[in-house]
């Protein structure tokens, strides 16, 4: 940047009358003049931080003592000391926008200028190609197309964390390849994240590397999985996600994007792609993104992660390794009882109605179903307790017996039954639109070892 | 001219050559990896016999689980002891 001279120093744009009305009072004063409208000027302005025009400021050995913007003649008369100054003028004018904040402005200037500075390596893409196709060729998409990680748009997506763009977050599978906070934001813009998503972005990551989520494991199984991202608090009502009407769905930027960039991630720093590592026999359609909140605003039951012990307050996301949306029918039961009797047998049968070995669920109660258990003044608790009573099999009738080779306890076999969900691995949750008399089941990968993660999401 | 960033790892694999094979297993012991799945076992049990009747020492590993990598002590233990090793993948 060129070197203001001392003294008094004026940032202007054309377009603004304000500035237009204090050109006399410029003239008075001998201010050197900067123009926004041209590229010098609008360095100097960027560098100096002008938000709005006209800005006076006084240098003193090339460095700012002091700074007025818009026009207010007391401001003004005080700033120079001139008792007189802008007499014919009246007493107060606010001033424009800077420049340097028209929309896009601020990204575009902090990578022309070097404010911008990242640690990745930065590829040239020919501009007679078209950037989203060469994404494709890199090898870098999911199958649809990505937005093209310009270092503007990750300049914009890091502003959406405070934490440090150098931060590492862990190691991804199964190349166990660090990533850190800006890797995760390239992947965010590519995802379709808009900046303020990025803290849930970030937490989804870690959630996904901590031991009890198995990320390897999910990642390179035959079985059908992948992440699924539930997200709880008020962050998810501020970046508007869905908790309501196809909460499970498509149509909703952040619930699209958000469970996108994990998976992203997932391929392009971890090295983790079908066919090579993913031996997936089938997949599912939520391996693309699977992401929603939890409906949280009926209070009759607390949240799922008010349940894992998290004040109402908290922002948090949960991860599991789930699979497919086993839509539950019922829009007869008027009963608590008799919703159980849907419940239980839909739940028996997933995976295989014998199986009662690495089996989890997410049963989703919408509203109306919702309101039986209410009416009724049946507790979350009292629901869970309920359905696994309804939930054991014969021990004949579980698959694994007929091979002889039961991997349970001594105490677990000596009984006549077995629970379903041997390790507790039933979570019930609240999402869903409110007409219709359904829920769903979320099925998915529980054990011992292997189970759902809370993260609270930072800033 | 766009400019991108990459979001890769921005790591270029390395590749090793395969170790020799064995000229000979005399001598030998061999490892028999279990991962943890079901059956593995009855699949081992069978080649620790077969082995065994041939005369060839065997020692039996167990990952703590099929679904997460095994850990750097068991390959280090598994290296350390023997010549050769024998991975059951089963179900």
């Amino acid at each position: 940047m060129a070197n203001l001279r001392d003294g008094l120093v004026a940032v202007v744009k054309r377009d603004c009358p304000t500035c237009a009305l204090v050109s006399p009072v410029l003239e008075r004063l001998a201010a050197a003049r900067i123009s926004e409208d041209d590229e010098a000027g609008l360095e100097i302005s960027f560098r100096a931080g002008v938000q709005i025009v006209p800005t006076l400021l006084r240098m003193v050995a090339g460095r700012e003592v002091g700074r007025v913007f818009g026009w207010n003649r007391d401001e003004w008369r005080s700033f120079t000391g001139i008792a007189d100054l802008g007499a014919d003028l009246p007493a107060n004018r606010p001033g424009c926008g800077s420049r340097t904040l028209d929309p896009g402005m601020p990204e575009k200037l902090a990578v022309r200028y070097g404010a911008a500075r990242f640690r990745s390596r930065v590829l040239e893409v020919p501009s007679a190609v078209d950037a989203a196709e060469w994404c494709f060729e890199q090898g870098w998409t999911d199958g649809l197309p990505v937005v093209p990680p310009t270092e503007e748009r990750v300049y914009a997506m890091l502003r959406g964390t405070r934490r440090g763009a150098e931060e590492v977050l862990g190691a991804i599978p199964p190349n166990f390849a660090e990533c850190t906070v800006e890797k995760a934001a390239i992947n965010a813009v590519m995802a379709g994240c808009k900046p303020e998503y990025l803290p849930v972005v970030l937490t989804a990551i870690e959630a996904a590397l901590a031991p009890q989520f198995g990320l390897h494991g999910i990642l390179a199984t035959t079985n059908a999985v992948g992440p699924v991202i539930m997200v709880n608090g008020p962050i998810a009502r501020a970046i508007g996600m869905n908790a309501k009407g196809n909460a499970l769905g498509q149509g909703n930027r952040a619930n699209a994007s958000i469970g996108r960039a994990l998976q992203l991630v997932v391929r392009n720093v971890g090295g983790g792609r079908p066919g090579e590592i993913d031996r997936a026999v089938f997949g599912n359609p939520g391996k693309y993104s699977f992401c929603f909140a939890e409906d949280e605003s009926d209070a009759r039951w607390e949240s799922f992660a008010v349940e894992r012990g998290f004040p109402p307050q908290a922002s948090t996301v949960t991860l599991f390794p789930g699979d497919g949306v086993n839509p539950v029918i019922d829009h007869v039961s008027r009963r608590p009882e008799d919703l159980l009797k849907t419940y239980a047998g839909c739940l028996r049968a997933l995976y295989n109605p014998g199986q009662v070995n690495d089996v989890a669920a997410f049963l989703v109660v919408a509203g109306e179903h919702a309101q039986v258990f209410h009416e009724a003044g049946w507790s979350k608790a009292r629901l869970k307790e309920a359905l696994a009573e309804r939930l054991w099999l014969p021990m004949d009738e579980v698959v694994e017996g007929r091979s002889g080779k039961l991997q349970m306890s001594p105490e677990e076999l000596a009984r006549p039954r077995a629970p379903k969900f041997r390790t507790g691995s039933l979570n019930v949750v609240r999402a869903g639109g409110a007409a219709g008399k359904y829920s769903a089941i979320i099925s998915g990968l529980g054990s011992k070892g292997i189970n759902p993660v809370i993260k609270e999401i930072r800033p | 001219m766009t400019r991108l960033l990459d979001p890769t790892a921005e790591a270029a694999p390395e590749r090793q050559p395969r170790r020799a094979r064995l000229a000979s297993l005399a001598g030998a012991t061999i490892a028999l990896l279990d991962i943890n799945k079901p059956r593995g076992d009855e699949f081992l049990d069978r080649l620790a016999e077969l082995l065994g009747a041939r005369g060839y020492a065997v020692e039996r590993f167990r990952k703590p689980r099929f679904s997460s990598i095994a850990p750097p002590e068991l390959k280090q233990e598994i290296a350390g002891r023997c010549a050769a090793v024998i991975e059951a993948l089963a179900d």
